[in-house]
């Protein structure tokens, strides 16, 4: 594949060319530098790396959406945390959300850092079976932003994958930004090697969630990456005084069953807008724990339950 | 980066920001243009979210195409008025469920386009709205602005810790690139319920304006959830003009004058 850039000059080599950003035509082409700096091309040592450090990971779930805000941080917590329920499972939470890392403060891990040891960066751990990493946890304030550009993104995001000792792990849940850039090829480019099971994709009902959903899943199926199922997240809000639903983002256009019966993926659930949900967020505590007797707890436990079937796990969970 | 002339027929520009996805950039960009609209001012705006290109769908223009003329790309008009311009990678599209699959240099290249090659006008306002982060996009917008004189950002956020945690990182992207702040947005900011009246904080409350206080920027309004808000962004209508005496299409008009009497403070520059 060669990619040019729209401001490339004519002869332009391509941007994954190994003559990118030395040729002679790439003299004054803005983009010269980004090219330049590139790894040299060939097979890169780091997937082999990567590969190896993720054999002792039995399942790995990416949980995108093309969409900002519709809770894929909420849903990988809550997935995590539901897994990490039945103690015979290991679970890790990968953040590759750079610029916004909502994980720390969504597992209670604020402020916490990474620390190193002889075999690797260690996950911050929750429970002793629920590990965590993420890009906030190398920020020393909360009002430090990252402030990058896609290529260092991607280093950091091939150090997560490279350096992150997860030891023994049965399910790693990976968060991502919104959007089909940077994040998204790199976590998919540099697990290549390394088996995902698949992508959890994570919707609104409303139409302007959906169309950047659509886009979401035909970038799955371009860089083939299995879909497990999609999520309706936000879908009806019951008024805690009334107990009348209300549709705050309605399904003006059949809603994200009826899209992803379109798009011939499976629909693994919906789950409601319980403002609780978004307390415990902000609180970083265990809705499950807080909560357990919610409808959105029943909903959360049989969408797991869709994708340990999914991942041909033995179809039971110990909720005591 | 030398941008033609494009940009200086642009009276005021401002761009919208959260450092969180789906708090209602998207939403605030159209009302707020529509809002200055109504008031009979040009109106352009530029949607540099290259992934996830809600506006013209918001504007009713979501199957349209662009044209060359000799001067650069010609902006899609919703109307014949020609008062509101818009233009966003949509438009680019052969298909609208294709996804945009590209790395921060090819995404560089085609804002410095947008920016230098559109044919805006004479332009009151140029809003501006962006994906959520601090990236390429953002980056590479603040850059093309330089020399332009931009007002400033608006920062979007909801109520919760979780969101506002984000825009606290966008406040310093702002610091950093030397990009004034106008001012905060709070969006779902309380859901009154239709059959009862009883209002309830869906996403929490109150965090955007603590957040406007810590950092003493202009706290611009609380604008409350609104199925009909949504429902008009689904439709691509006017939500301020279709439901004006609604408390959020109210404070999104107020919300549209405070910037408009700000801004205008600053005189026509370029």
């Amino acid at each position: 594949m060669s990619e040019k850039p729209e401001n490339a000059p004519e002869h332009c080599p391509g941007t994954e060319s190994e003559d990118a950003g030395k040729s002679s035509a790439c003299q004054g082409c803005p983009n010269q530098n980004i090219c330049s700096s590139a790894k040299p091309k060939g097979p890169d040592p780091d997937l082999a790396v990567i590969q190896e450090r993720l054999s002792s990971v039995k399942h790995k779930i990416l949980v995108l959406s093309g969409k900002g805000g519709v809770g894929k941080s909420t849903v990988t917590s809550m997935l995590a945390r539901g897994l990490a329920l039945d103690d015979n499972l290991q679970v890790g939470i990968l953040d590759v959300d750079i610029c916004g890392p909502s994980i720390p403060r969504v597992m209670g891990l604020e402020g916490e850092q990474v620390h190193q040891s002889g075999s690797g960066w260690s996950p911050v751990y929750v429970e002793d079976n629920l590990g965590v990493m993420s890009a906030g946890f190398l920020l020393s304030s909360p009002d430090d932003a990252i402030i990058w550009r896609g290529p260092k993104k991607n280093g950091l995001i091939k150090q997560f994958l490279r350096d992150v000792d997860w030891e023994d792990t049965n399910y790693l849940v990976i968060d991502t930004p919104p959007g089909t850039s940077d994040e998204h090829l790199s976590v998919v480019q540099y697990l290549q090697n390394a088996v995902i099971d698949g992508a959890v994709i994570v919707t609104t009902p409303q139409e302007v969630s959906l169309m950047d959903v659509r886009k979401e899943i035909n970038f799955c199926k371009k860089v083939k990456l299995p879909i497990i199922g999609v999520i309706e997240n936000m879908s009806g809000f019951i008024c805690p005084s009334c107990k009348n639903e209300s549709q705050i983002f309605p399904p003006t256009t059949g809603g994200a069953e009826k899209m992803a019966e379109d798009m011939k993926v499976p629909f693994l659930g919906k789950l409601p807008l319980d403002p609780r949900i978004g307390k415990c967020c902000d609180e970083g505590t265990s809705f499950f724990e807080e909560f357990p007797d919610s409808p959105a707890v029943t909903s959360y436990q049989q969408i797991i339950k869709g994708i340990r079937r999914y991942c041909n796990e033995d179809d039971h969970m110990d909720t005591s | 980066m030398d941008l033609d002339n494009n940009l200086k027929s642009v009276k005021h520009k401002i761009v919208i920001l959260s450092g969180k996805g789906g708090v209602g950039k998207s939403t605030v960009a159209t009302q707020i243009a529509l809002s200055l609209k109504q008031q009979g001012l040009k109106v352009g705006v530029l949607d540099v979210d290259l992934c996830g290109p809600s506006i013209p769908r918001m504007l009713n223009v979501e199957d349209k195409d662009i044209h060359q003329s000799s001067q650069g790309w010609v902006p899609v008009y919703p109307d014949p008025s020609q008062t509101l311009a818009v233009m966003s990678i949509a438009f680019l599209l052969n298909k609208k469920d294709d996804p945009v699959v590209w790395r921060g240099p090819k995404k560089n290249a085609m804002i410095k386009q947008f920016l230098s090659d559109v044919v805006w006008g004479d332009l009151d306002y140029l809003i501006i709205d962006t994906p959520p982060g601090t990236s390429d996009e953002h980056i590479t917008v603040v850059e093309g602005l330089q020399g332009y004189n931009p007002d400033g950002a608006v920062l979007v956020t909801t109520p919760q810790a979780v969101a506002v945690g984000d825009v606290r990182r966008e406040l310093t992207f702002c610091r950093k690139t030397k990009l004034p702040v106008l001012g905060v947005v709070e969006n779902m900011s309380g859901f009154v319920c239709p059959h009862c009246a009883e209002c309830s904080n869906v996403f929490s409350k109150g965090g955007g304006e603590a957040l406007a206080r810590e950092f003493n920027i202009p706290f611009l309004g609380c604008v409350p959830l609104d199925p009909q808000l949504s429902q008009c962004l689904e439709n691509g209508q006017s939500f301020v003009e279709a439901f004006s005496s609604s408390p959020s299409a109210q404070i999104l008009n107020k919300i549209a004058e405070t910037l408009h009497q700000r801004t205008a403070m600053n005189g026509s520059i370029s």
